[in-house]
């Protein structure tokens, strides 16, 4: 047994300035309590004592205490007030085993164990409580906390069975990665302390709904008296279990997850003093705020020190030395008070939970010792932590108050929301919380057996008509599934589906850019007009103030796990195109700049459009010829869709129907007819979240069926007509069609609605205008393979007519091409003649300088 | 009960009594706005109520009932207050339940360890007068109200001229040059007005001396209103019912207790700095010196659809107006002929374009806005300038902004929220539904826009095409959609996208411009301005349909016209077609379209593209 005086407790525990009497007396019932009682009941006792016997006052002012313990003591301790005064845990100084020597407590003030006056008072209870708890003096309930229901022993008790007993095998937080699930969770947490020596145990109150709704409830509505009960009971566990591990300081437990996340719109004055959890945007935060914890005063006459501790935000100067007597003798003394670090957060509501038409909330937050410096403006986290309400300062000199409250946040426990990103784990960022009906209405919808049409019929439908291409942006909202081959050397295979939009000016392809990019929560919208490469990547900033360089993200990488809408797609400059590239199949983007080498993960779909060069789409050129785009970026879009104004009367009427209709129907008969766009939204986000569809093996052979067709096609013609790119294309947008279907499987039905939609965009943007055939050159080459071969042909009549030409080493341009235009009986422009030109000169065969043409 | 000027002249009173009566049951919250929603109802009594407006602050008595017409700039925090407190007097200690409800400070000696204090929620809303309202509409309000609101007023003062005056002609033309300069002396002019007569009540209501401190007299306080050259009294609404109806933007004629107790400034100025959360700056913005920025409790609010004062006082019963819609539309159009050189189809077209107004949104398509762009105006003349004159003289709310090359790269057209003061910083785009906003292209020049520029211009080109304006919150945008009504004037076809371009074709060629469009417009009767004032007001909210057989009309039109020429008719083309056959019937006053309408509507377009084709081919190498 440890006597009192041997342990080695924090600054308190050997403060020499507690006056001889009351240190006597201190230490003689403590050295009585230790031979007869349990270890922990003497430390406490011990330390209730202490906080008696340092403040002689404390009995009179007993509302200046939010932690009262009643205690029903046992016979053998002999106290003069049934009342006993002090706070659990935090105060509790050393730690209750003989391991844990060395182990100073720390000070939590994020539970405010500051002493406060009352806050908005609550949960006052009348003092009369004390006789209801005296009236139940059983072993087992010695100690409830004034104006609670908590019992301290009890709930140390529930908590500690807690971690020892708690598994949760369903269990998928990234946290808990490499933990063993059907092991008690925490035990495994508190090894890990132990091996790591980083103090402070996290906490879920979903695991502490789950194994007791009780010990929950008091964890939300006492937060401030119920941590400091889990503290003290982790510690005893702690080291009982690894005496000899070396901690900073003691353990401190960090629940998170209270309740639901709630809304910073729905705090109202009842959440005052309890634990909540809000999600939100780190908008901006202080500098480091030094906050004393206790002040060091020094008697300038006889060197007396003493300690006073911050009492409601306020140091109360001594008058009096108590060693000499002299009046106004004892002063400050800085660097050696004690003060804990302090920082304030301003986080904003995020915008995807707030109403339209207002402006987001903020609220202030601060956070306290180690959790300084955690967050960075821009981040997106989920904040746990105690709401406080403090009035307006009653200053001496005034004697009216504004009868408003400052609120804030203590933090306990910071998550942030976009963290996964960077661990690049396979989750997605946002778990957006749905509930029971709402599944089951998703559900419902996904069992109708035409929920494909619906979902597409719902996009845009102010839009009319292009079917098909609602139908490649609907699959390019699901998107594929995201598998990794990284083990076997190839990295990510890319999940997202890329599309084109080309055609005639005044189709609305913007309109539906617009709308996709309403539609998801992560989209971003973008004209290739105004933006840079820069906008579009990464660039490195140097921060004004602090010198450091910061790294801004641009479009592709904020619209990591949604949709870039790239609008002018064409009129984008070169140098931008190309950062393409990379994001577009491998799904990351590469920043070298500044000294700042890393790679960003980018994987996001790309929704883009694009005009015709010539301002109206011509029919009599290929694809690339239209758009003027290189092959190699084209090839990297799954779909490209041509959106062209047919000219045919059916569709006319049809289009003016839809169009009238639009003026003058009224809200509800729009309602009633489509989908919701609200619905569209959880559906996709649920699917997007929960559905990961596999291949089953009818669904693989058709897929190599048809990859084994589209080759077939173009070989008969001397062209190939499919690249492995298409396979994966078309696994893609299965994988995409069975997520609409909320199936975990991609079946037959999904592959032949992959191979007709992919087959319609071939048809449309890879048919080769001379031939009218569908040649997947044009898109993957550039050139459809006629053109080469005719590009051929060309160039050997060339050389044939040359070379009857008989030995003349130099030819007029203009003569020649006359020549050859005269020989040929195709019509040959001088694109083609030039073409020609330049072949030959690859073969070393001629040379062309200025209007001459010399034979090599 | 209280008589019946109390509830005007001392609300404060009156919540007290039935607080008192209420023996705290809570109930008396209900009983109170019920109370005032019935004195409101009674007739006339909106006239009676003094309006801040109007009004000069230092005019007004402290905690009485006022009103305000005025736009939702910024919606801060909420903030939790004392409902309900207890108090303790010193001397007898004898504890006495209060309310803290439609009050900023409470009473002495409150007992904040007392079990009976109630905490309730309230936000603050920073509204500022409706921007770009025109004289006419300030003069009419005033006139109508102020007569009778002398009972209110500290002083009775019969000299006294409305102190909002219209930005004039001569200043308008300042402010093109250099419109940053003249924004500071336009707000720091009006602190001081209200800081003489604040000084004031200050020696008789706070004997204890103290004044407002220095810092916060001296620099004049940014009063954040979206236009330059505004002037009037911002206010800090506080509001404690239905948080969530209320929108940015939103326009409200707000009843409520005003409060300008300078204790306020003095508590908060004794706020230790340190301790507070708040950085100065936030300080600044969220609790000004009651003396410049007065705080109003909400008792009730009336959402604007329309401010016309004109159909808000009943002058004009709508029911019987439409009768005369007809002929007063003949006038109309006839003067808007004169006023635009003689041209009778661009004065059709901006009739149009006067009365058009965002009735729906199909996902983000809004539907009913109609941007016109009226090009072929004489360059380097003050054409636009008198053009907005008149304008103005119809409309309830307008804005010129002259798109010249130093406006466009300085002025801030987005609002923007500023994270250091925790604000929203308004821009030239917030705007009041159906505001006029007139874009004078004529006035821009060949240039290099800079980065804020380009900016401006997409913001504009995001207004005119889907009526929404993103906001800038640094880490995010958000969107707002809005309801304005933009008109470009140009010399050649405008670089901004609009719903439909005229070129204006002048039959008559005065030789002073100005001098001719000013003879004009001083010629029409102020009755028959104001009849103009209301035709627009009501044409704009009328409801509208079509019915199923001119629907197929429309069908089979569509269909032969693009069965003739598929090239030039398109399906935007018939967008805007549906369009001007809506305004066109409005503007006549007929709620459904009929045959003649569409007919109507089918030729002035064919008018209007013939006259714009050949100027186009003109035009062609010039955008």
């Amino acid at each position: 047994m440890s006597s009192p005086t041997s342990t080695p407790g924090g600054r308190k525990r050997n403060r020499n300035d507690i006056p001889a009497t009351r240190k006597l007396r201190a230490t003689s019932s403590e050295s009585t309590i230790s031979s007869s009682l349990q270890i922990d009941h003497v430390l406490f006792y011990n330390d209730i004592l202490q906080t008696v016997s340092e403040r002689p006052s404390v009995l009179t002012q007993s509302c200046q205490y939010p932690f009262l313990i009643f205690a029903v003591l046992p016979s053998e301790v002999d106290m003069s007030s049934p009342l006993m005064y002090g706070t659990p845990s935090s105060r509790v100084e050393g730690t209750p085993r003989s391991g844990a020597r060395g182990t100073p407590a720390r000070q939590r003030p994020d539970l405010g164990s500051v002493r406060k006056a009352p806050q908005v008072d609550l949960h006052s209870e009348p003092p009369s409580a004390d006789g209801a708890v005296a009236s139940e003096p059983s072993v087992g309930q010695k100690l409830v906390i004034w104006g609670t229901d908590v019992n301290v022993g009890t709930c140390k008790e529930k908590f500690q069975r807690f971690l020892q007993r708690f598994i949760d095998p369903t269990s998928n937080e990234d946290e808990n990665a490499g933990l063993d699930l059907n092991e008690p969770l925490y035990m495994q947490k508190l090894e890990e302390i132990s091996v790591v020596g980083e103090p402070v145990l996290n906490v879920n109150c979903g695991h502490v709904q789950s194994f007791d709704a009780d010990l929950y409830r008091q964890l939300i509505c006492y937060p401030q008296e119920v941590i400091p009960t889990f503290d003290m009971a982790v510690n005893e566990l702690f080291f009982e279990r690894f005496p000899d591990s070396i901690l900073e300081h003691q353990i401190q437990v960090r629940p998170y997850n209270a309740l639901k996340t709630r809304n910073m719109r729905s705090l109202n004055p009842e959440d005052i003093d309890q634990m909540i959890t809000i999600s939100g945007m780190v908008i901006r935060t202080s500098q480091l705020i030094p906050e004393m914890q206790e002040a060091f005063f020094q008697c300038q006459v006889c060197a007396f020190s003493t300690r006073v501790e911050v009492d409601r935000g306020r140091i109360a100067e001594p008058a009096v030395c108590r060693h000499c007597n002299t009046t106004h003798s004892l002063a400050l003394i800085h660097n050696r008070s004690a003060f804990s670090d302090k920082q304030m957060i301003k986080v904003q509501e995020s915008p995807d939970d707030m109403p339209a038409g207002q402006t987001p909330h903020t609220t202030v937050v601060y956070a306290h010792n180690d959790l300084v410096d955690k967050v960075q403006p821009g981040d997106r986290i989920n904040i746990t932590g105690i709401y406080r309400a403090v009035p307006m300062r009653e200053n001496p000199r005034q004697s009216n108050v504004k009868s408003v409250y400052k609120t804030h946040i203590d933090a306990i426990h910071f998550r942030k929301t976009d963290e996964k990103r960077l661990h690049g784990l396979d989750e997605e960022a946002d778990q957006k919380l749905f509930t029971e009906e709402r599944v089951k209405t998703l559900k419902e919808l996904a069992a109708k057996p035409d929920v494909y049409e619906r979902l597409s019929s719902a996009l845009a439908p102010s839009i009319y008509e292009h079917e098909d291409i609602k139908k490649g942006i609907l699959l390019q909202l699901f998107g594929g599934t995201r598998k990794d081959f990284s083990q076997t050397g190839r990295g990510n295979f890319r999940a997202e589906v890329n599309i084109l939009l080309c055609g005639d000016p005044g189709t609305s392809k913007s309109q539906l850019l617009q709308y996709v990019f309403n539609l998801v929560p992560r989209g971003q919208y973008t004209s290739g007009k105004g933006s840079s490469a820069v906008g579009l990547t990464a660039y490195v900033m140097k921060d004004p103030e602090t010198k450091q360089l910061v790294l801004q993200t641009g479009a592709l990488v904020l619209s990591d796990n949604g949709i870039c809408c790239i609008d002018e797609f064409d009129k984008m400059s070169e140098s931008t195109r190309s950062v393409l590239h990379e994001v577009m199949e491998q799904q990351t983007l590469s920043i070298a700049k500044a000294g700042i080498i890393c790679q960003l993960n980018a994987r996001t779909s790309v929704l883009a459009a694009a005009n015709p060069v010539e301002s109206q789409w011509n029919p009599k050129k290929t694809t690339i010829e239209n758009i003027q785009l290189p092959h190699t970026l084209l090839s990297r879009f799954d779909l490209i869709f041509l959106m062209l104004d047919p000219q045919d009367e059916a569709y006319d009427r049809r289009l003016a129907h839809h169009l009238v209709s639009l003026y003058y129907q009224s809200e509800e008969q729009i309602e009633e007819e489509l989908l919701d766009m609200a619905v569209l939204k959880d559906y996709i986000a649920y699917a997007r979240t929960y559905i990961n569809p596999r291949l089953n093996e009818e669904a693989s052979q058709a897929l190599i069926e048809a990859y084994v067709d589209m080759r077939k096609i173009g070989s008969g013609r001397g062209m190939v007509s499919a690249y492995p790119r298409q396979l994966e294309s078309l696994i893609r947008l299965a994988e995409a069609h069975a997520k609409v279907r909320f199936s975990d499987k991609v079946e037959t039905i999904d592959v032949e609605e992959a191979k007709r939609l992919h087959r319609e965009a071939l048809k449309q943007s890879a048919t080769d205008p001379r031939t009218g055939f569908v040649d997947i050159s044009i898109l993957t080459t550039g050139m459809s393979a006629t053109a080469r071969k005719r590009k051929e042909e060309v160039a050997q009549a060339l050389k044939k007519m040359i070379q009857s030409k008989g030995k003349t080493p130099a030819m007029k341009y203009q003569q020649l091409f006359d020549d050859l235009r005269g020989q040929s009986e195709a019509a040959i422009t001088k694109d083609m003649f030039e073409e020609a030109l330049r072949a030959l000169a690859d073969e070393d065969y001629l040379t062309v300088t200025g209007k001459t043409v010399r034979l090599l | 009960m209280p008589s019946s000027n109390d509830w005007i002249n001392n609300p404060l009173g009156v919540v007290e009594e039935m607080f008192v009566q209420s023996n705290s049951n809570p109930e008396w919250e209900a009983k109170v706005l019920e109370y005032f929603k019935g004195k409101l109802k009674e007739k006339q009594a909106y006239s009676w109520i003094p309006s801040l407006n109007d009004v000069p602050l230092h005019y007004l008595k402290p905690n009485s009932l006022v009103k305000f017409r005025c736009l939702v700039q910024d919606m801060f925090d909420p903030e939790f207050y004392m409902g309900v407190y207890e108090t303790i007097d010193p001397s007898t200690k004898a504890k006495v339940l209060r309310f803290g409800k439609y009050k900023d400070v409470t009473e002495c000696g409150v007992d904040l360890n007392s079990r009976n204090t109630v905490t309730a929620e309230r936000q603050t809303f920073y509204c500022v007068p409706i921007p770009g309202e025109t004289l006419w509409e300030a003069f009419l309000n005033h006139s109508h109200t102020y007569a009778r609101s002398s009972q209110a007023r500290v002083v009775p003062s019969t000299s006294y001229i409305p102190s909002r005056q219209k930005r004039s002609y001569e200043e308008d033309d300042e402010m093109d040059t250099q419109p940053q300069k003249q924004r500071e002396p336009h707000t720091g002019g009006s602190p001081q007005l209200h800081a003489n007569g604040d000084s004031k009540r200050q020696e008789t209501e706070a004997p204890s001396g103290q004044t407002t401190s220095p810092s916060n007299a001296s620099s004049p306080l940014d009063l954040n209103f979206p236009l330059p050259g505004e002037r009037g009294p911002a206010c800090l609404v506080k509001v404690y019912e239905d948080l969530d109806s209320f929108k940015l933007n939103d326009m409200l004629e707000v009843y409520g207790i005003l409060s300008v107790n300078p204790l306020l400034s003095v508590l908060s100025s004794l706020l230790d700095p340190t301790e507070s959360m708040e950085t100065p700056e936030e300080q600044r913005a969220h609790d000004p010196p009651a003396s410049l920025v007065p705080r109003l409790h909400m008792l009730h609010a009336r959402p604007l659809q329309h401010n016309n004062p004109l159909l808000c006082m009943f002058i004009y019963v709508v029911s019987s107006f439409m009768v005369e819609m007809a002929s007063v539309r003949a006038e109309f159009l006839a003067y808007l002929t004169h006023i635009l050189l003689g041209d009778g189809l661009a004065a059709e077209y901006l009739l149009l374009h006067l009365i058009s107004s965002v009735y729906a949104r199909r996902d983000v398509l809004p539907l009913g806005k109609f941007t016109l762009n009226l090009s072929g105006c004489p360059p380097n003349s003050s054409f636009t300038e008198s053009l907005h004159q008149v304008i103005q003289e119809l409309v309830p709310c307008t804005y010129r902004l002259s798109m010249t090359l130093h406006n466009m790269n300085s002025l801030r057209l987005v609002p923007r929220k500023d994270y250091v003061a925790n604000r929203l910083v308004s821009g030239a785009l917030q705007l009041a539904r159906n505001t006029s906003l007139v874009l004078d292209e004529t006035r821009l020049e060949q240039g290099q826009l800079d980065a804020s520029g380009v900016q401006n211009i997409t913001a504009l080109g995001n207004l005119i095409s889907w009526q929404k304006v993103d906001y800038d919150f640094n880490y995010h945008q958000m969107e707002f959609p809005c309801n304005i009504n933009v008109f470009v004037t140009s010399e050649g076809r405008s670089l901004l996208p609009s719903d439909c371009q005229v070129p204006l074709q002048p039959q008559v060629t005065p030789p002073n411009l100005e001098e001719y469009l000013s003879t004009v417009h001083k010629a029409q009767l102020t009755s028959q301005i104001n009849k103009f004032r209301v035709y627009l007001s009501v044409a704009q909210t009328l409801d509208y349909s079509i019915s199923d057989e001119v629907t197929k009309a429309v069908e089979d039109d569509f269909v032969d016209m693009r069965k003739d020429d598929p090239q030039s008719v398109s399906a935007e083309d018939l967008h805007r077609m549906l369009v001007v056959a809506r305004l066109l019937s409005l503007s006549l006053g007929q709620t459904s379209l009929s045959r003649e309408g569409w007919m109507r509507a089918k030729h002035i377009d064919m008018l209007r593209r013939t006259r714009s084709q050949p100027q186009t081919t003109v035009n062609g190498n010039e955008p």
